[in-house]
């Protein structure tokens, strides 16, 4: 018979681990990957397979060697930061600015702060902004997406649908000379504008997020506060005068926006635990984005929103508590 | 129409009730009964037999003298061979009346006929005091005795008695089996139990998975006023006091309250048919009903036990493989002790026997928390385990205490959800102890 097991209880588990939530993450962001591979082709797939891979290697270098402990890359963790960090990039991204990127974000975001679980930053995010900082010329030349597999190094050039509108409106053209430079709602909502691979199809993300939700990896709070929060406060500006702001609509079908909404603010890492708190970061978070794509120096503000709400997941989390049983008494 | 169940958190683990509707068996007696005088919530017992003292079936063997204590009786007839020290199911040694058994010789007041006695003769006062001589306590497995809860405070009224049938714990069907087979007792006892507490009004609470104690209970229950049957939406840790009165009459019991502080008494199906056989029969709180079950028993069994039975004594019964076993479980899967040593005795609190196979006995590998916040969206209390877990690693009390670990009931659902395999309730139970001490030891100096 052997000798037994003594252990405290609860003897089962319900066998959810790290590493099925991490690679059902992986599996939502599939088509998306996809579809940055048909608009971009060999230059998404190559800054695809190099962000994954320098990020995976770095995760495994400074686990081994620096922080002296069992590397555990079949998490999927490192993968995700890697896809995440190609999806906010341009598919003619040199590679060593993306090997650079990936360090950043694992090495600094991450790692430095004791790797998985506890990095108060999303790391692809903060590898994507020290990018743009760093590098802004390689990071918003937008090959132009033409969806017959072009290859994508010697891909034409041109800006994203927001940064034409950005500098439309500086220029004081009028909203609707500037809605006809970019294409419109349904073709950017299925996927036909420049920009990083993560930001082509609206639509593609939309799907993985319905599977994470399905899936529960995440829940709705995060993503619905944070689209209700851009359509009601971006929507109260068009409404007021629609020459000077371009409508909603525009806003949810333009830029990294549904990669934020459920990939990047649903970081269970760093998005604050309680429901509560999760509809505020969210709400926080869109707000945010608006006040940068509109008054803001980038065209783009999603990527920006959502660290600077990282910053106050803490504080979060200490003011909306889980409504603990007892509170109230309800007789009857 | 939509089943009751409580509001906050909850999970629903495989049932894996491999022993429901295998009719209760009598086990055989024992050679050596081992009676640990604690068998019961609050002070051990004290021993009133000597060494040598011949003792029938329900003889008294220790007294209860505590506020919350109970009366420990003879479940054997037999010599007294030691009073000893004995490793019990706990895992720690404990005072123990360790007898020899001959033959099989009850006390004369105790009525051992199968007649259903439905007349209750008994007044408010005597009921409790039976309950009390009888040593009866609550058998659902926080084994709190029985009269203390219908010592109900001056000037506070109870409106409801609460009868857990609810047996939310994976595998174990010791209460399934007991409604199916002894309805009628378990009414009376109700009955009883109504007068004891005063109240017009019973609620048996049943999970939906057993439809069948559900339709038995109801058929007979017309017979019987004021109390219904309601079938509850299967879902863990539903048999937790609180949450069983939160699913059936949606009231919460604020943190370190009582369930009479919202007009409640609750009890479980195990006792109200021990308080049946207290009062009606006078009989001793001296056998109850366990089910030996697990994925290496080849016939998982409920039986009849007299106390004091060795856990070994059983395995065989069931027909358990042992090669492949890795943990035996004293309880259920989700709040069960493992054991220490498999020839501690069956006591008041033993439910089940449970057997792990090899391969599931082991935990999961421990990951760094990711911050899911799944452990704290399943706690039935509101409770934050993940946050918990790391105060009380480090010692925070005062924190532990604001932050309301002592609400904890250690259902251990935030361990069963945690991806990261993480030990939360291991901690939490460090900190609970070390608050609680803070909490006890405050203002003494």
């Amino acid at each position: 018979m052997g000798l037994l097991t003594v252990s405290g209880s609860p003897h089962i588990h319900g066998g959810l681990s790290v590493k099925k939530l991490m690679w059902g993450v992986v599996i939502a962001m599939v088509p998306a990957m996809l579809a940055s591979f048909y608009y971009f082709g060999l230059g998404a797939i190559k800054v695809t397979l190099v962000a994954v891979l320098s990020s995976v290697i770095f995760e495994y270098v400074i686990t081994k060697f620096i922080m002296k402990e069992k590397p555990n890359l079949m998490d999927g963790s490192a993968v995700i930061t890697g896809i995440l960090l190609a999806f906010n990039v341009p598919s003619n991204l040199p590679i060593w600015i993306i090997i650079i990127g990936s360090l950043v974000a694992i090495g600094v975001a991450k790692m430095s702060f004791g790797g998985l679980g506890k990095n108060p930053f999303n790391p692809a995010l903060v590898g994507r902004v020290f990018l743009l900082i760093s590098f802004p010329v390689q990071m918003t030349s937008w090959p132009v997406v033409d969806k017959i597999f072009p290859m994508g190094l010697d891909a034409v050039t041109g800006p994203t649908p927001l940064a034409v509108v950005k500098e439309g409106i500086g220029n004081g053209e009028k909203m609707t000379d500037i809605m006809n430079q970019i294409p419109d709602y349904t073709q950017l909502f299925l996927g036909q504008s420049g920009g990083s691979l993560g930001e082509v199809s609206a639509l593609l993300l939309l799907l993985g997020g319905i599977y994470m939700l399905y899936r529960k990896i995440i829940t709705w709070h995060i993503p619905l506060s944070f689209l209700a929060a851009v359509v009601i406060f971006s929507g109260i500006f068009w409404l007021y005068d629609p020459n000077t702001y371009v409508d909603p609509i525009f806003h949810l079908v333009t830029g990294g926006m549904m990669l934020g909404v459920f990939f990047m603010a649903t970081d269970m890492v760093t998005s604050p635990m309680t429901p509560k708190g999760q509809l505020v970061f969210g709400a926080g978070v869109g707000i945010l984005t608006i006040i940068i794509r509109v008054w803001g120096a980038y065209p783009e503000g999603v990527s920006f929103a959502i660290l600077l709400m990282n910053a106050v997941v803490p504080h979060l989390n200490n003011i909306f508590k889980p409504e603990r049983f007892g509170e109230e008494v309800s007789h009857g | 129409m939509k089943l009751k169940t409580f509001n906050i958190g909850g999970i629903h683990p495989p049932e894996h009730k491999l022993s429901a509707s295998a009719a209760i068996q009598d086990a055989p007696l024992p050679k050596v009964a081992v009676v640990p005088l604690s068998q019961h919530l609050g002070a051990p017992a004290k021993v009133k037999v000597k060494r040598g003292e011949m003792v029938k079936v329900g003889t008294l063997l220790a007294k209860g003298e505590a506020f919350i204590s109970a009366n420990i009786h003879s479940p054997v007839s037999g010599k007294v061979a030691k009073i000893e020290p004995r490793v019990d199911s706990s895992g720690f040694r404990r005072e123990s009346v360790v007898i020899e058994v001959q033959g099989d010789e009850w006390n004369e007041d105790i009525d051992t006929s199968n007649d259903i006695i439905k007349d209750i003769k008994l007044e408010k006062k005597d009921i409790l005091q039976r309950i009390h001589d009888c040593g009866i306590v609550g058998l659902g497995g926080a084994t709190f005795p029985s009269h203390v809860k219908y010592m109900i405070p001056e000037g506070r009224s109870v409106e409801f008695l609460i009868i857990n049938g609810v047996e939310c714990e994976p595998y174990i069907t010791s209460d399934d089996q007991l409604m199916l087979e002894k309805g009628e007792e378990m009414m009376v006892g109700i009955r009883v139990m109504m007068k004891a507490a005063g109240v017009e009004k019973a609620i048996i609470g049943v999970e939906n998975n057993k439809p069948k104690a559900i339709e038995h209970l109801r058929k007979i229950a017309d017979q019987y006023q004021g109390i219904s049957v309601e079938p509850l939406k299967v879902q863990y840790p539903q048999g937790g006091e609180k949450q069983l009165i939160d699913a059936l009459i949606k009231r919460q019991i604020p943190a370190g309250k009582l369930p009479s502080d919202v007009g409640c008494v609750v009890n479980n199906v195990g006792t109200a048919f021990a308080i049946y056989e207290a009062v009606q029969k006078n009989k001793p709180l001296v056998e109850r009903i366990v089910t030996v079950t697990g994925k290496t028993v080849k016939k998982p069994s409920n039986f009849k036990v007299r106390l004091g039975t060795p856990i070994s004594d059983l395995l065989p019964l069931a027909e358990c493989d042992m090669e492949n076993t890795g943990k035996v479980i004293n309880g259920g899967p989700m709040m069960g002790k493992a054991l220490v040593a498999l020839n501690a005795a069956v006591t008041k609190g033993t439910s089940a026997v449970l057997l792990i196979k090899k391969e599931e006995s082991k935990r999961v590998t421990v990951q760094n928390c990711i911050r899911c916040g799944k452990c704290m969206s399943v706690c039935p209390m509101g409770l934050e385990p993940y946050l918990l877990s790391v105060i009380a690693r480090q010692g925070e009390n005062e924190r532990c205490e604001t932050e309301r670990i002592m609400d904890c009931i250690e259902c251990g659902s935030c361990v069963y959800t945690c991806p990261s395999g993480r030990p939360l309730l291991d901690n939490i139970r460090l900190g609970k102890a070390n608050t609680g001490f803070m909490i006890r030891t405050r203002g003494r100096k």
